[in-house]
């Protein structure tokens, strides 16, 4: 059978998937694994489809979560990423400060959170917020701290001001950065929703898949995780899909 | 209403005695590593062509950063058009060895940038916005990029490149306009050709030129005075009127007169380098 090179790798992915699923069930099944332990493929699939109602409930509860969070986290991330980029002086006081914060294990936060909030939708927005926002302020800040000094002073010279010289170049510079950033958060705002649902909500996928496994539902678990996956995917195509829209001078060919 | 087109610009004046472009005594140091430049003195008639050649590092586009406000000196003073030069002076257009075009806008978007910035265009851009496309569709057709103005700067060759950068320090009808080795990253024929389109422009708008180059053809080519630099400390060691007569055509660069030009030049900065 021969095909076309583009149809081969539309493909390609596809059959990849397909193949895991595959090795996954024959796996399991060679070494007869019990369900409550590991389930296979089928059983997993299976629970996606019969409990399709209820993951779907919580698939949007962690999805709008995840939203809020990391929207409010672009938000921060850029005004953050704009001041240190734009001043040389808050880049030197802040950006230890970020790399500290940036270092503290979020997981640790939820606890504080759940004092502060009590469980629910709030700690799991703020937790997907804490984790989401650090790569944009970085990406930012370095896009604006290294536009080239020709560029600004042929602006300069011309008598524009400093918000000329950031609307006109850097911004727009610093966009194929801030998008590279957009990916990364937007994965990790997932993480952190669903971490803050494990401990501390009765909502989400987080939760679903935390008291199916203390019911042993294996099956139900992992069906939990296909659907954190999926969403995530799809998200991740949407910020790649709006970073070639906008940033496609930067992939010239 | 100000009249737009092109062609109109503040004619030279060699009559009138004021310089344009006057520089006393100055000096400039970045650190504490010293002087970059030392004790600059020379005057600039209006409509005039110099180039500023000299060895590496020796502060020539430093003397840009002066003349065109976006450094004050250390010591000493600098005066355009009679006026003290305190700040960034919009009467300037600047080009540099990359061009530096944004690469998200089209070429005639960025012929068009000072226009964004420098008033009074600024504020009339929105209203007049047509006007002024054609006054860049007309100055990019000039310089021979005719049907590229909606191209993406990428799309073009580094020539091309470096006259759409020509274009967008020239949109604004700069009265100086500073160049920093503008055609050093091309290749000699395209070097030839945007000398011509230097050349023609400046005689058709009578600028002031302050030009920066390793050439010493280009600079002989072009300037009605050469100055020479010494090593760092930038000193001005030599001012040399170019008397080839205008208009000056390729040609006369293989002439005698030209040639023995270029040879002393070169003799004298092979000297500075030593
Ligand atoms: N922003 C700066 N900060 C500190 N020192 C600088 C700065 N810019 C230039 N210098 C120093 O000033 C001196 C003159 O630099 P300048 O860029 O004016 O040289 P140049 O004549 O243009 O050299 P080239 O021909 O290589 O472009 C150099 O020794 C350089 O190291
Ligand atoms: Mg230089």
């Amino acid at each position: 059978m021969t095909l076309s090179q583009p149809m081969r790798d539309r493909l390609a992915p596809w059959a990849a998937v397909v193949l895991l699923l595959v090795v996954w069930e024959v796996t399991i099944r060679a070494f007869n694994v019990p369900q409550y332990i590991f389930p296979g493929a089928i059983a997993t699939v299976d629970a996606l489809w019969t409990h399709s109602g209820p993951i779907g409930k919580h698939a949007w509860q962690t999805f709008w979560t995840t939203l809020v969070g990391f929207l409010i986290g672009v938000v921060v991330g850029l005004i953050l990423g704009i001041m240190i980029g734009t001043s040389k002086f808050m880049y030197r006081t802040c950006y230890p400060l970020l790399v500290a914060f940036n270092s503290i294990p979020k997981v640790a936060v939820v606890p504080i959170l759940v004092v502060w909030f009590g469980i629910g939708t709030v700690p799991a927005i703020i937790t997907a917020f804490l984790i989401s926002f650090f790569p944009i302020v970085v990406n930012v800040g370095t896009g604006l701290a290294t536009v080239e000094p020709e560029l600004q002073d042929v602006l300069r010279v011309l008598g524009a001001k400093k918000r000329d010289v950031l609307f006109k170049v850097g911004l727009p510079r610093s966009m194929p950065h801030f998008f590279g950033a957009l990916k990364i958060s937007i994965t990790l705002a997932f993480v952190g929703t669903v971490v803050s649902e494990t401990v501390a909500s009765n909502q989400g996928i987080g939760y679903l898949m935390m008291s199916a496994g203390s019911q042993m539902r294996m099956p139900l678990v992992f069906a939990g995780l296909i659907a954190i996956s999926a969403m995530a995917m799809v998200m991740y195509g949407a910020m790649a899909w709006l970073e070639n829209r906008v940033t496609g001078w930067a992939h010239r060919q | 209403m100000p009249e737009l087109a092109v062609d109109q610009l503040t004619a030279a004046d060699p009559a009138s005695g004021q310089p344009f472009v006057e520089f006393r005594n100055v000096s400039l140091a970045y650190d504490e590593t010293g002087n970059a430049i030392e004790d600059i003195t020379l005057d600039i008639r209006r409509g005039e062509f110099i180039a500023f050649v000299g060895p590496s590092g020796c502060g020539k586009s430093t003397f840009m950063k002066l003349c065109t406000g976006l450094r004050p000196p250390t010591a000493g003073g600098v005066t355009v058009n009679g006026k003290e030069v305190t700040g960034p002076l919009s009467i300037t257009g600047m080009a540099f060895q990359n061009s530096n075009l944004l690469p998200w806008r089209t070429v005639l978007d960025n012929v068009m940038l000072p226009l964004e910035i420098v008033q009074p265009h600024r504020s009339r851009l929105r209203k007049h916005r047509k006007e002024y496309e054609e006054k860049a569709l007309a100055m990019l057709e000039k310089v021979g990029l005719k049907g590229y103005e909606n191209k993406a700067p990428y799309e073009l060759s580094g020539g091309m490149q470096q006259r759409a950068s020509i274009c967008r320090a020239l949109i604004h009808e700069p009265e100086l306009l500073m160049l920093d080795e503008p055609f050093a990253a091309l290749d000699a024929f395209t070097r030839e050709e945007l000398w011509c389109m230097l050349r023609d422009l400046w005689q058709q708008q009578r600028f002031t030129v302050v030009l920066v180059t390793h050439d010493l053809r280009e600079a002989a080519f072009l300037a009605d005075t050469i100055y020479v630099m010494s090593k760092r400390p930038g000193r001005i060691l030599e001012s040399r009127t170019v008397d080839i007569p205008r208009p000056r055509s390729l040609e006369t660069t293989y002439e005698k007169p030209f040639a023995d030009l270029v040879l002393s030049l070169r003799t004298r900065i092979g000297a500075v380098r030593a």
